[in-house]
């Protein structure tokens, strides 16, 4: 995994809550087995106006000027700012795997879905969750100046405004530092193998019939 | 020892160690398809790791499986692949599969109770979000994302923090007509789609113990429409009775000493939710959904909302978008809106209990002019006990399609689609902009209002149909 500590780049306004994992990628883009390539199809029923179909070429498709991506300003944005509940719905991995290839790291909001909020830490990808005044502030400033960069700084738990104004975040001390380190959890929790052996010792016996197999 | 509630007992007795509020989560099923496994197990191979107890893993290709003619196999190559992918995983790593062209094939949530694969006290987990449904067996049970598929395979474990207690309680009894996926929408309604966020919900209270098995899964399924983490619901005879005698619930001797720890799988009286809700089961009448998210919902003698009388302005915003999407008027009755398309099936209302509730709808009417209705069985099994009990005769004099067993226009992966602006009363679990099809517009209901609406072309009070 992609260590994450400090970013500084624009950040994009999608002004919607509850924003589900269908939107973020449909799902006839869940039919691939790889895990890149899916940037290009990031929201695809709101960025572009056809169908958007898995191995398309994208470089002719109509897009949607109303969309918020589609803007200049908001090219190279890497932080994306929204509203409650963002990644609602399926589980589907490939919705931070989409966010990341297109160039997200991090995700300001009121509140994230539980299982997504979970497959963006094993992506390199930080989800910020801040009280409401705070994202409703935050809106109010990238509206008024599209284009708007945040320094947002893990090991600190800050993001800076241009003004100076200084952020504080609240993340789990596992998965920050997780993030910093880029660590794999499989290689960490390998490590306690003989405590997963021990367990399933005591377990066979109290329990037996959760081994009977086949 | 202090009280417990059921979540505490099945996640103390799965906790093989714990750092702080860091835990080690010892998994005892893991069910997996075809979508959320390919690049899992891609990262086995790429890391050269085995699979830790690959005997504890189940397989079954679902999404992606075409619901007619299902012996010429996957048209889409794309689609074709990503199944021909898990028969191979599987095959290479040793893990038992039921596959396409296997009588037992079935939406995973639908299969793996069937087969007695889940069982009361398991810790069940799957790279799909509802795998909420298995918690109805009282089993802790809930959704991961494809590197935690990775984890499970290779660990048999799950890096996780405890979540919160909830409780709802549903006490009294259900009307004629209403049914689990009415009790549930109702929640949904009242509790928001972020509602059940950093919890696990208990379904109590006599309405939800009175519900079928079948039931009780409806419910925990959209568990995760509420944005909790798992639905569960406590251990009675009814539970016990379901798993005894499947093909893979333990057998004799085992089977005693199971049951008898399963009957003490329950919250103690006396235990401590951080959060608890009541809703009597006489306050609920047959639920349609209006807008673009399961909270979007009112009952079939509403109408749909108006936008201007909601104060908060993000919610308002929502409403606007979704009406617009959902090309609905403010003020409309339920009642007299249209539909083109019916779906019966899912994982949410595919197993026979649903068709049944809807072919006692369905007999002796016909399918409205203008209306493609279509049946789809949970599983193989379930499409064999429908047709033993002629359920299928029904379906098809009425007007209905009886298709094969899959997902089908749950999610609308295969090639059971909706066409853009058409309207589907669906049986489903989501509602979200083009979930079922680029601009497609779903109502979501139980079985019996999905018929009620199949057989006259608009949403209907199935009161008055039964």
């Amino acid at each position: 995994m992609q260590p994450f500590t400090q970013l500084e780049a624009v950040v994009a306004p999608l002004d919607r809550a509850n924003v589900d994992t269908d939107a973020i990628i449909p799902k006839q883009f869940l039919k691939s087995i790889r895990r890149t390539g899916f940037g290009v199809f990031l929201f695809d029923e709101w960025r572009y106006l056809d169908q958007g179909q898995p191995d398309m070429d994208v470089s002719g498709r109509p897009l949607n000027p109303e969309f918020v991506l589609n803007r200049p300003a908001y090219k190279n944005a890497r932080i994306l700012l929204t509203q409650d509940n963002f990644g609602c719905g399926s589980s589907r991995e490939h919705a931070p795997w989409a966010l990341l290839d297109f160039g997200f790291r991090v995700i300001l909001g009121k509140g994230f879905a539980d299982i997504f909020y979970n497959n963006c830490f094993k992506n390199g990808i930080l989800p910020i969750a801040l009280p409401g005044p705070v994202i409703d502030g935050l809106f109010q400033q990238v509206n008024r100046a599209p284009g708007m960069t945040l320094k947002v700084d893990l090991p600190t738990q800050t993001i800076t405004t241009p003004q100076g104004e200084v952020i504080p975040f609240d993340v789990e001390p596992f998965r920050k530092d997780c993030l910093i380190k880029g660590l794999d959890d499989i290689g960490l929790t390998l490590e306690k193998l003989a405590d997963i052996q021990a367990y399933e010792a005591r377990r066979r016996k109290q329990a037996p019939w959760l081994f009977v197999e086949g | 020892m202090s009280a417990k509630t059921l979540y505490d007992k099945i996640w103390d007795a799965h906790v093989v160690r714990a750092d702080g509020d860091v835990t080690l989560l010892y998994i005892d099923r893991h069910l997996v398809h075809e979508v959320t496994s390919p690049q899992a197990f891609e990262g086995l191979r790429i890391a050269h790791r085995a699979p830790h107890r690959p005997a504890a893993a189940f397989a079954v290709p679902d999404h992606n499986v075409p619901t007619t003619q299902r012996a010429a196999g996957i048209a889409d190559p794309v689609s074709r692949l990503q199944v021909e992918t898990l028969d191979d995983n599987c095959a290479q790593f040793g893990i038992t599969e039921f596959r396409m062209d296997d009588p037992r094939q079935g939406v995973v949530h639908v299969m793996a109770p069937e087969q007695g694969i889940v069982q009361p006290g398991m810790t069940v987990v799957c790279g799909d979000s509802h795998t909420a449904t298995h918690g109805a067996l009282g089993s802790l049970a809930f959704g991961i994302g494809t590197s935690e598929v990775e984890h499970v395979l290779a660990t048999q474990c799950l890096i996780q923090k405890k979540s919160r207690n909830m409780s709802i309680t549903v006490d009294g009894t259900l009307g004629p007509g209403v049914g689990a996926k009415d009790v549930v929408l109702a929640i949904i309604g009242r509790i928001g789609t972020a509602g059940g966020t950093g919890y696990v919900i208990e379904f109590a209270g006599s309405a939800i113990m009175d519900l079928s098995m079948e039931g009780r899964m409806t419910v925990c399924n959209m568990a995760i429409e509420a944005g909790a983490r798992a639905g569960m619901i406590a251990v009675d005879s009814k539970t016990i009775d379901y798993v005894e005698g499947r093909p893979f619930a333990p057998k004799g001797e085992l089977w005693d000493q199971a049951a008898a720890y399963w009957r003490t799988l329950h919250s103690d009286p006396d235990a401590h939710f951080d959060e608890t809700l009541h809703i009597a089961a006489e306050s609920i009448l047959p639920q349609v959904t209006w807008g673009t998210s399961p909270e979007m919902v009112t009952d079939i003698t509403g109408r749909v909302p108006d936008p201007d009388a909601e104060t908060d302005p993000v919610r308002q915003a929502s409403m606007r978008t979704a009406l617009a999407y959902m090309g609905l008027k403010p003020g409309t009755p339920m009642r007299e809106i249209p539909v083109e398309r019916v779906f019966i099936g899912s994982c949410t209302n595919g197993r026979i209990e649903d068709l049944r509730a809807a072919a006692v709808v369905a007999q002796g009417r016909r399918v409205a002019r203008g209306v493609s209705a279509m049946v789809v069985p949970g599983s193989g099994l379930v499409k064999a006990q429908a047709e033993a009990e002629g359920l299928d005769r029904i379906f098809l004099e009425a007007g209905f399609e009886w298709r094969d067993p899959g997902c089908s226009m749950c999610l609308a992966m295969n090639a059971d689609q909706l066409a853009p602006r058409e309207r589907c009363a669906a049986t489903s679990n989501r509602n979200f902009e083009g979930r079922q099809g680029k601009d497609g517009r779903t109502h979501l209901v139980s079985p019996a209002m999905a018929a009620a609406a199949a057989v006259t072309g608009h949403f209907t009070d199935v009161r008055e149909l039964i």
